[in-house]
């Protein structure tokens, strides 16, 4: 059933908050601390456990996979409500101190991605990319047509 | 007449608002989707031209409102806030772990955690250093400033912790979100040269990142493929920001300039 799946999209994602509030209260802080994280840790591992015992439905997926599928268009929602007039308005210090940061993070980015080998990619990551993609590209689907055509 | 039209369509959209935001936000990937697709020849993702419309719009509505929350304080729109707010971004989120090929996730754990250490501490440093720069002396108003920087929550969480004042609290929060919306729209411009192309560097880039709707953004104008990944170690950047900003960091900062 389809509600199964966003039921265990939903507990999975109020455990973590829950989990991830408690771990915000345990170190002092007032923030929740990694919350987010921790729900997807608990739906992977559900996951897992599900397909193991061949409970994984066709209606549990698509009920989890929907959701994903909305990402694209709710980050889109999420970019229409950001205070850009703060962020444009900032001045000088806001703008150099953000410019500064964000170059040195994405050269930090390069540095790391260079350690260790590099991954010749999975099935598994390129199926997620459509499913995540929400089909919004349909040329993006097409070489996940050709089975075998890409195999690491 | 055409008034009563109008007036019509608008109380539809007031009442309806969570629908109307899916029906806006559809039209608004469909026009992104043609323009990339004809505009571009495909070089440009759909979603990457949908986010910078998205951000356009939300200076525009900034603008005619004088609001905060851009697109959604117009009430015809109000939706858009529920749909693009926390709870439902976070639920999206987590659902896209559904995708996660574990053993990839695994082999850079490691990796993920030096990302988060390095994410809060080299924005924390350029912050610090421009507050300085520009005249700051003392170690709350620096510390807040630098906080900002590692994201906007970080920074206005650490200011209310060490009792920072209004002026700087509101220029520590407009780093944090210049920040997410430069991460937003520079991501895919970059994604080549910085190697983000494989689940590795997308978790390397997530705990650097940091800002989540920074990495949300990011990542889904550069491939879907990647989001979980960085969004795995994204969410805990801006907790460990909130537990070493007031703590570590300040008494740091406090040590250095007395």
């Amino acid at each position: 059933m389809i509600v199964l799946g966003v039921a265990l999209l939903a507990a999975a994602t109020l455990i973590g908050v829950y989990l991830g509030d408690l771990l915000g209260l345990a170190l002092g802080v007032k923030a929740n601390v990694g919350g987010v994280g921790i729900a997807m840790i608990l739906l992977i591992a559900a996951r897992l456990w599900l397909s193991h015992r061949g409970r994984l439905t066709k209606g549990v997926q698509f009920g989890v996979e929907f959701w994903a599928g909305m990402y694209i268009p709710i980050v889109v929602a999420m970019a229409a409500q950001q205070n850009v007039v703060a962020a444009v308005s900032g001045g000088p210090i806001v703008l150099i101190a953000a410019t500064g940061s964000l170059v040195l993070c994405f050269g930090a980015v390069a540095l790391l991605s260079r350690i260790g080998r590099r991954d010749p990619g999975s099935d598994a990551v390129e199926h997620g990319g459509s499913v995540i993609g929400g089909d919004a590209e349909p040329e993006a689907v097409a070489p996940a047509a050709a089975p075998g055509a890409r195999k690491g | 007449m055409g008034h009563d039209i109008w007036h019509g369509i608008e109380h539809v959209f007031v009442e309806q608002s969570l629908v109307a935001a899916f029906a806006v936000v559809g039209a608004l990937i469909l026009v992104s989707n043609y323009a990339a697709k004809r505009l571009t020849k495909g070089r440009v993702h759909g979603s990457a031209i949908a986010i910078v419309l998205g951000l356009a719009l939300a200076y525009l509505g900034g603008l005619y409102t004088g609001g905060k929350k851009g697109l959604a304080d117009i009430p015809a729109l109000a939706g858009i806030g529920l749909m693009g707010g926390a709870m439902l971004r976070d639920f999206a989120i987590v659902a896209t772990a559904f995708e996660v090929d574990v053993i990839e996730a695994r082999r850079a754990g490691l990796l993920g955690v030096l990302a988060l250490a390095l994410g809060t501490i080299l924005p924390f440093i350029v912050g610090t250093l421009t507050a300085v720069a520009f005249g700051y002396h003392d170690a709350v108003s620096i510390t807040t400033i630098g906080a900002g920087a590692i994201t906007y929550i970080v920074g206005p969480v650490t200011g209310a912790a060490i009792g920072a004042d209004s002026t700087v609290m509101a220029l520590s929060i407009a780093t944090g979100v210049t920040k997410a919306v430069m991460v937003m729209v520079g991501t895919p411009l970059v994604a080549r040269l910085i190697g983000l192309d494989n689940p590795r560097s997308a978790m390397a880039y997530g705990g650097l990142m940091g800002t989540v709707s920074g990495v949300a953004g990011g990542l889904a104008a550069t491939d879907p493929k990647l989001v979980p990944y960085g969004a795995l170690t994204a969410t805990f950047h801006t907790g460990i920001g909130c537990l070493v900003g007031p703590s570590i960091l300040f008494l740091t900062v406090r040590a250095l300039v007395g």
